[in-house]
Formats: structure tokens, sequence, C-alpha cells
């Protein structure tokens, strides 16, 4: 029922991984590197296919609008680097000349949320996933490990159109395997329960899931589900979610405003109103730290969305409107 | 036979713009530049909005580029694979663009009339959503039609090494964004000789003289250092012009592993003398009157 541990590593070798099967299926796909190819794993396909590798430089707002240029000449042209510079910084360029293009630009967006450690607070984007799920055209991808980066960036290199995946530096759980499905468009449900249900995406699902084990100690089961397609959104699975469990937990590495969390306000809000406690940084910039120091200080473990599944459930048990009982998960802890 | 509109009958006489068919002799262009600056008179003031200056000032250029051979194209069909690209960086120019398109035989003229309107193919700035034959992308935020001509130059010269020409044309103020010059550096680091770089260079923008907004001079002194085979020409004499473009096309030929930038001196407003030369024309359209004067102005020219 509840998902095994198998190991640990950083989604960023998925994606490394993904692009050398991609080059090895589809000739025209190439790869733009952004001066910080070893640390996204672009190095993989720069090895193996040094003719479809082209260096750009530091110089991201022409990198991706170079190309747009590529894409429209018919190449899968990606473009890595961090997301604090890949998903921002070129804001624009993906907004018109990626997005408003239908240009088939795939970007792979690495170092992202506070795990990135000790670079602070510059490098580590907590804000991208707000921007790019607005921009018409875009798929936006975000894996909860190692073998779901590969299998996503495989599949947004085979579809056609703008696309963007969020992956991160440091190691994270391994908890699928080679033959889990995965789907553009599709949530996954990771274990089965209707007491409460827990949403989370990228490095946060596995919290969520160590969460609902401590829930099931208390006798309650929790759904876990993980949404690593936040664009196109998986409104039928979110939806039943809220319907059978009536209250709802979102967990995500990135600031609370607008991203998966405001998501599946906007998806639950229309089609099944419940209360949702929000998981993710509030409102506030990262730091120095080691990962887990981090995780720690800026509340994204297990402890705050176990915490937030007891409010999520006793505001639902008063009536939706209800007061809330443990107004501060900090107080809680 | 029969119901040719005056509009049809005009874009079929000028319907050979095909680079088999290409005008040899500068005083050919004449004709068609003015032909391209009524069109963009009688668009904009149905629009009641858009950009008059730039468009009508780089009528002469686009004259030469699309209708002097370096262009090669074949009007009724531009998804042929084989045409050469041309990108509009500066997008509020499109009317030019529109303008000259149309005259080339790429759709009706008809539709010039809807420049600006709902639903139209003629945005206000180009979108590629709209299909319009002969636009390869959206353009209209600054500074990002010249890398992506460098992406397409790339794919040609790089990766499918074949002999396509890539043109972009920017504005003067245009080079007052950042990203300009990382897209310079990227064609000349890949050595795209096949890749052309039109700058207008009218010296106006909407606030004012260049250099008073920001200065950008000079100009050819940057595009060198930045690796570009640079050749300032006068953007209203047809034979300079083609000297510009003749020597892309050599650059081309020889395989000399630079690209080119072609910087044409012009007047914002050319061809209608009470917008010559003033950038306060930069972006509102003529009134009935002010559109009348100039038609007639332009119908007398030589």
């Amino acid at each position: 029922m509840t998902p095994t541990l198998l190991g640990s590593k950083p989604t960023r070798h998925g994606f490394g991984d993904g692009l050398v099967t991609l080059g090895e299926r589809h000739s025209n796909v190439v790869v733009l590197g952004g001066d910080i190819t070893g640390s996204v794993l672009t190095s993989l396909f720069k090895d193996k296919f040094p003719d479809r590798f082209f260096s750009i430089g530091i110089a991201e707002q022409n990198a991706t609008t170079i190309a747009a240029g590529l894409a429209l000449s018919g190449k899968i042209p990606f473009f890595a680097s961090y997301g604090a510079f890949c998903a921002l910084r070129n804001a624009d360029q993906l907004r018109i000349s990626v997005c408003y293009n239908e240009a088939n630009v795939k970007i792979g967006g690495g170092h992202a949320g506070i795990s990135v450690g000790p670079d602070g607070a510059t490098h580590q984007i907590l804000e991208e996933v707000a921007f790019l799920r607005t921009l018409p055209h875009m798929t936006l991808l975000v894996p909860a490990d190692y073998e779901e980066a590969k299998k996503a960036t495989i599949a947004m290199g085979e579809m056609v159109g703008p696309a963007y995946i969020r992956f991160g530096r440091s190691p994270v759980p391994l908890f699928t395997t080679p033959d889990t499905p995965f789907e553009i468009g599709k949530a996954q449900v990771v274990r089965e329960g209707n007491d409460v249900a827990l949403i989370g995406s990228g490095a946060l699902v596995w919290e969520c899931v160590l969460a609902a084990e401590e829930l099931a100690k208390k006798g309650i089961q929790a759904r876990v589900i993980n949404v690593s397609s936040i664009k196109p959104f998986d409104f039928a699975t979110v939806t039943a979610a809220a319907r059978d469990c009536g209250a709802i937990v979102t967990a995500e590495e990135h600031q609370v405003h607008a991203g998966l969390g405001g998501a599946v306000a906007e998806c639950t809000g229309k089609n099944a109103p419940v209360p949702i406690e929000f998981v993710g940084v509030k409102d506030s910039f990262g730091g120095s730290g080691e990962p887990e120091e981090l995780m720690e200080k800026f509340g994204l473990t297990w402890r705050e969305v176990y915490a937030s599944a007891l409010v999520a459930m006793q505001r639902r048990d008063k009536g939706s409107t209800g007061v809330r009982a443990i107004k501060d998960v900090a107080t809680y802890q | 036979m029969s119901t040719t509109t005056v509009e049809q009958k005009q874009s079929l006489d000028f319907n050979t713009a095909t680079f088999e068919n290409r005008k040899h002799k500068p005083e050919e262009f004449a004709e068609i530049a003015n032909e391209i600056r009524r069109d963009i008179i009688r668009a904009l003031v149905r629009a009641g909005s858009g950009h008059s200056g730039g468009p009508l000032g780089s009528s002469d250029i686009f004259a030469v580029m699309y209708f002097g051979g370096y262009m090669r194209y074949k009007p009724e069909d531009m998804s042929w694979p084989e045409r050469d690209r041309f990108v509009l960086s500066a997008g509020h120019m499109c009317p030019v663009q529109y303008s000259t398109m149309a005259n080339a035989g790429m759709f009706p003229k008809v539709e010039m009339g809807t420049l600006r309107k709902y639903g139209s193919r003629l945005q206000g700035h180009p979108g590629r959503d709209m299909h319009l034959p002969g636009i390869e992308t959206s353009s209209g935020s600054l500074g990002q039609g010249i890398s992506i001509a460098v992406g397409m130059a790339m794919a040609d010269k790089l990766i499918d090494k074949n002999d396509r020409r890539v043109f972009t044309l920017t504005g003067d103020g245009e080079l007052q964004e950042g990203s300009v010059w990382e897209a310079a550096m990227s064609a000349s680091h890949y050595k795209l000789d096949n890749f052309c770089w039109i700058i207008d260079n009218n010296d106006c923008q909407i606030d004012g003289r260049v250099p008073d907004v920001m200065n950008v001079y000079p100009i050819d002194d940057k595009c060198r250092a930045f690796g570009f085979d640079t050749i300032v020409v006068n953007g209203h004499d047809y034979a300079d012009l083609m000297r510009g473009f003749d020597h892309f096309l050599d650059n081309q030929r020889n395989g000399t592993g630079k690209p080119t930038c072609i910087i044409a001196r012009t007047f914002m407003g050319s061809g209608v003398s009470y917008m010559s030369d003033k950038y306060e024309w930069h972006g509102k359209p003529p009134t009935e009157e002010q559109a009348k004067a100039a038609l007639l102005e332009l119908s007398e020219a030589p």
C-alpha cells in the first residue's frame, strides 16, 4: 500500500540520462549549454553527441530565443540551466518567442528549491512554478524522483510544444521504478486512503508518504497524490480526492503562493470546495545551509504535512468555514 | 474571367517577386517602394493606430531585400521548405513587412485593410499564431527576433548544412536591449556567414533622438568589434542597398565565416515630407486628411 524506499538519487541525473536516451532516439534533438553543463548534467549529452551540442555561454535570454529559432527550423532544442536563471531571467523570451510562437522548445530548470543548500537564496528558485503555469501552451513537469525525472524528460522531448521540467541538485528518495506509470497531464495516486488527501510535487511527495505513515498510526488513512504534471493539470484525480477525502494538504518546495497549492485550490474551488492547508515556503527567500537543515528550517518535512493534515481534517469536521483549531503550525511542533 | 478587383490586379502586377525574376537595376525599385509606402498609409489610416515612421523609412530596404532576388521564396507557397528566412526583430515595423509581402503576392492586398482589426492575420505586432504566409515568427518584444534568426541560421549552417540565407532587421533604438549583443556575439562565435543583420538606423525612437534617450553610437564599430563584416549604406539609395546585400551574398558564397551587418542610414517617415525625420511619427497613424496629402505626395513622386 505504501511505496517502498528504493534508494536516493538526484532528479538532475534523471534529466541528464533522459536526454541521452532522447539523443539516441531522435536525431533532431539538440542541446544548448549555458556554461553549467556539468551541474545540470547536459554534459552527458555533450559527451555522447558533440555535434548536436552548442555552447551559448552565460546568456539565458539569448539561449532561450536561439532555441526558439532552432525549433522553428525543425529541431527539438533543450536548454538547461539553474531554474533561477532559465525561468524568470528569460521570462519575456519564454512568453513571446517560445510560448506565443508555440515553438517546440524544452527547458530544464535545475537546482530548484531550497535544497540547493549552501549557494543561498539567489540560487534557490522558489517562484517559477507560479509564473510558468500561467503561460499559454506551456507544459510544466515537476518529477518526484530520479526515475520519474528520466521518464518526464523523455516524454517532454517526444511531445510537441513548449515544455519545462523542474529538477533539483540534492539526492532525493527514489520510490518509483521504470515500470511506474507516467503520463503528462496525469497525477499518480501513490497511496490509497479516504480520510485526507496529501497532494505533493517534487521532493515533497515522499514527505507526504512519510506523513501518511504517521497518520496511519493514528488510524487515519491518507491518500497521497504525486502531481508531477503541474500543467496540464489532472483535474479529475484532484477533484476525486477532494470529494472522497473532504480535506487536502498541498506540499511543495516552492512559495505557497500560486504554485501546486494554487493549482489545487483553483481546481477544488471550482469543482469541490474543501479545506486546504498549504505546505511550502511562506513568502520568504531561502538562505545558505545544508539541504536537510534548510528543509527543516523552512518547514518542508513530513512533520508539517502531518500537522497540516490534522488541521485540514479539523476544519472539515467543523464545516468548511470553521475556525482553525491550530492557528500556527509552528506552535504545534 | 472577370472579377479581379483593383487590389488583386495590383497584387498580380507585382507578383514578380520570386528570386528567379529579380530586379537588377536600382531604378526598378522606386516604383515598388512607392507602392509599399502607399499601402502602408492606406492600412494605417484604416487601422486608426500603429506605427508610421519606421515602416515608411525602411520601405526602400524592404523593396530591395524582397524584390532584389536576395531573398529566395515562392510567394504562392511560403511553406516551401527551401525558402530563405526573414525575421522582423523590430516587430512594431510590421506594416512595411505586410505591405511588402502583399505586394510580393503572398496574400491578397485587400487584407491590408484588416490591419490591427479583431481576427485579422495582420496583427498589431506579428503573431505566428495567425499563420500569415511569410511571417516566420511572432515578434514585438525588442531584442528577441535577432536571437531567433541566429537560431535559424545555426540550424541551417551547423546542423542541416544547407545554403539558406537568414535575414533579420532591428531598429537602432532596439540596440539598447542588451540581448541584441548576446545574439551578435553568438552569430560571430558560430561563424554564421549565412546570417545578415540589417539595422534601420533612422536615429529616432519614441522619446526622441536615439543618442538623447541612450546613446548607442558608434554602431559600426560595435558591430565590427562583435565580429560582423559591417557595411554602412544609404538606406534610400537602391544602388547602395544592393551593394550591402551583394556584400552579404559574397560573404556566404565565399564562406568567409563572418556574419554580415548592413547599417542602413534612413530617415524615419521618408517619402512623406511632413513626417520625414520626425520622431513624433514613430508610433501614430496619419489622420484622413494627412493620409490624403501623403498619398498625393507619393503618387506624384518619381
